[in-house]
């Protein structure tokens, strides 16, 4: 009698523990199943249900020059954002695993502050600061609203996600494999480039694919730091949302929903990030 | 393959020497292994001929040239690690061809030269797989082949195997000693382990605390300790504490005279290596030595027995005897009679901590 109730107890656990994990799925699928569905719908107001399903919008977006010149100032942000992230960011990541000095907690506390402080107060700082730089070098310094300033900016918001996932792959890296290439002839940079590099490459690669993401969907600070005329993607939805409401921007995160998927997908082949986060 | 000195290596982290003063001699084919309990300071000397750890003070001489301030990929050694450090994301072949290719060996000559060290190990059919498709005997023995493929002028070997399981040890033990006799290599190995040292070695280096104890063959650390230390250390001894009051008589603690052998007079320790103290159930015949005591303890070790024996209130022999069907086989509480001849005692002058059994090794 125990041993069926046991038994019922656990059969029981398992279906709520399925019931849990299908909710959970659901409820992160369902925005993006709804997006999809919307970009599909024929008619212009996105009312339920609907009237036929055409990729009419799809084309309406290509043609829409703002939504175009968006997705390119995005993509050059996000790749030269996440190329200078890594450059500075894998560094520091490994300064911070590697040495000990005065000051390491706090540096190590900084380089991930700009992931906690809200994107408004990150780009109000950063926009009084280039109004303070401008006024203090006299204007020779035009800063607000430069393509510049714009990249500092998505810079900042890189940096915390590969030091993050750099450090967390160099804890599990054994550091004995790098004494074993200097014993067999290899100076500091060759056993870099050939032991330290393909040990922590899962952790860059993952890194510089959420800062991508990260800098790529930027919005609030991004709002302080555009000029005339040079709006990101997710600026220049923000502003056809304030006036109108249709199914072409269902088809604009349709687009920016499978070209960071693609890139996941294509990343995941070649280094195991799921190995990693 | 070339000589190895060191000449008054000292490593100093603030007051605290992790080695000092090491001067060895290993000569060119020598089998030298550093032994000690873990923190002596022989890994310490170890990287610091590897090049891992700058010295403080003293040389490093390989072959006719001081390496001491060379950077470790200057220097030509060849160091086999603990856990293997095999790199993980290269084939065995790319692994054993590493070092060659530092060196600028040509492709052809690299090949080749990978095939031949792999085949020394009896891994040539192994070459295309990764580390990890290795079992840990065979991952040892890559480690080894990517050691010995570029000639290093001596070879390294730093606790290299902890990490097998007992039967597997042995079978790398005998076949790490055949490379290096026939290949004549100049060899250092560090171990904890001194079974592992006393088969392997041509000459043992005992240290603790960061110092050499005893340069010497097994028999000279064996029948020759030259402290108390080494004495303990190096197979097993039980220590009577007392004086010297002449170099030829001991006085124990308990108050028994002892005929010895010693140099000094004054407080001093006597080692009695257990298997050559003789237990009779009368008075020993044609022992220097010989005292009545009772059997405190037996401790049955299958082939032999040891037998803890109070010779007085405050002095202890360990006795061992062979476990044989017939004849004396005392049991604990018995009477008995202890005898050791003078030439098997060592006596060392200075005062002993008070002897903690947990520092001898296992029989």
């Amino acid at each position: 009698m125990t041993g069926l109730m046991g038994l019922d107890r656990r059969v029981i656990g398992r279906w709520a523990l399925t019931a849990a994990a299908a909710l959970t799925m659901l409820y992160i699928l369902l925005p993006l199943v709804s997006v999809i569905w919307l970009s599909f719908y024929r008619q212009e107001i996105p009312s339920f249900p609907p009237e036929g399903y055409s990729v009419h919008w799809y084309g309406v977006i290509a043609g829409n020059q703002r939504f175009v010149d968006g997705l390119l100032l995005s993509v050059q942000l996000g790749v030269s954002a996440t190329a200078i992230g890594l450059a500075v960011g894998v560094p520091a990541a490994l300064c911070l695993s590697r040495f000990r000095f005065p000051g390491r907690e706090a540096l190590n506390n900084v380089l991930l502050l700009p992931l906690m402080v809200p994107g408004v107060v990150l780009g109000t700082a950063l926009y009084v600061f280039h109004v303070e730089a401008e006024i203090a070098t006299g204007g020779n310094l035009p800063i607000i609203g430069s393509t510049l300033g714009l990249l500092s900016g998505h810079v900042l918001v890189v940096i915390p996600w590969i030091v993050r996932l750099v450090l967390a792959s160099l804890a599990g890296f054994d550091r004995t494999l790098e004494e074993a290439a200097m014993n067999l002839g290899a100076d500091r940079w060759t056993t870099f480039r050939r032991i330290t590099m393909p040990g922590i490459l899962p952790g860059v690669v993952a890194g510089a694919m959420f800062g991508f993401v990260a800098s790529f969907g930027n919005l609030e600070m991004s709002l302080f730091l555009v000029g005339p005329g040079r709006t990101t993607l997710p600026i220049a939805i923000l502003q056809y949302l304030e006036w109108k409401i249709d199914p072409s921007i269902a088809a604009v995160s349709v687009v920016q929903i499978v070209l960071i998927g693609a890139a996941m997908l294509i990343t995941d082949r070649f280094v195991k990030i799921s190995r990693v986060v | 393959m070339a000589r190895l000195q060191l000449n008054q290596l000292s490593k100093r982290y603030g007051d605290f020497f992790a080695a000092r003063d090491v001067t060895l001699d290993v000569a060119d084919g020598e089998f030298l292994v550093l032994l000690g309990p873990s923190g002596c300071g022989k890994t310490t000397t170890l990287r610091m001929i590897a090049g891992f750890i700058e010295p403080t003070s003293g040389m490093v001489r390989l072959g006719d040239n001081d390496v001491t301030r060379l950077p470790a990929w200057k220097r030509n050694t060849g160091l086999v690690f603990q856990s293997y450090a095999l790199f993980p994301h290269l084939t065995v072949n790319q692994n054993v061809a590493f070092g060659l290719e530092m060196r600028k060996t040509p492709k052809a000559e690299a090949d080749q030269r990978v095939a031949e060290a792999l085949e020394l190990v009896r891994l040539g059919h192994l070459g295309d797989r990764l580390p990890r498709q290795l079992s840990g005997g065979q991952q040892q023995r890559v480690a080894l082949a990517r050691a010995l493929v570029f000639r290093p002028d001596v070879l390294l070997l730093d606790e290299p195997l902890s990490n097998l399981d007992a039967k597997l040890r042995q079978e790398v033990r005998v076949e790490i000693r055949r490379l290096q006799q026939a290949l004549s290599l100049t060899t250092v190995m560090v171990t904890h382990d001194q079974e592992e040292a006393l088969t392997m070695a041509d000459r043992l280096v005992v240290m603790s605390e960061g110092r050499v104890r005893q340069v010497g063959t097994q028999r000279d650390l064996y029948e020759r300790p030259a402290d108390r230390f080494v004495a303990g250390f190096v197979g097993r001894s039980s220590f009577l504490e007392g004086t010297l009051e002449t170099p030829e008589r001991f006085r124990t603690r308990g108050g028994l005279a002892v005929a010895c052998r010693g140099t000094t007079t004054g407080p001093a320790g006597m080692a009695l290596r257990p298997e050559r103290v003789m237990v009779t159930p009368e008075p020993v015949a044609g022992a220097d030595n010989d005292f009545p005591g009772e059997v405190e303890f037996v401790s049955y070790l299958g082939g032999l027995i040891d037998l803890h024996i109070r010779l007085s209130p405050a002095d202890v022999v360990i006795a061992q005897i062979p476990n044989r069907e017939e004849g004396f086989m005392p049991k604990a509480g018995d009477k008995v009679h202890v005898g050791w001849t003078v030439a098997s005692a060592s006596v060392f002058p200075g005062a002993g901590e008070d002897p903690d059994p947990t520092d001898l090794p296992p029989a």
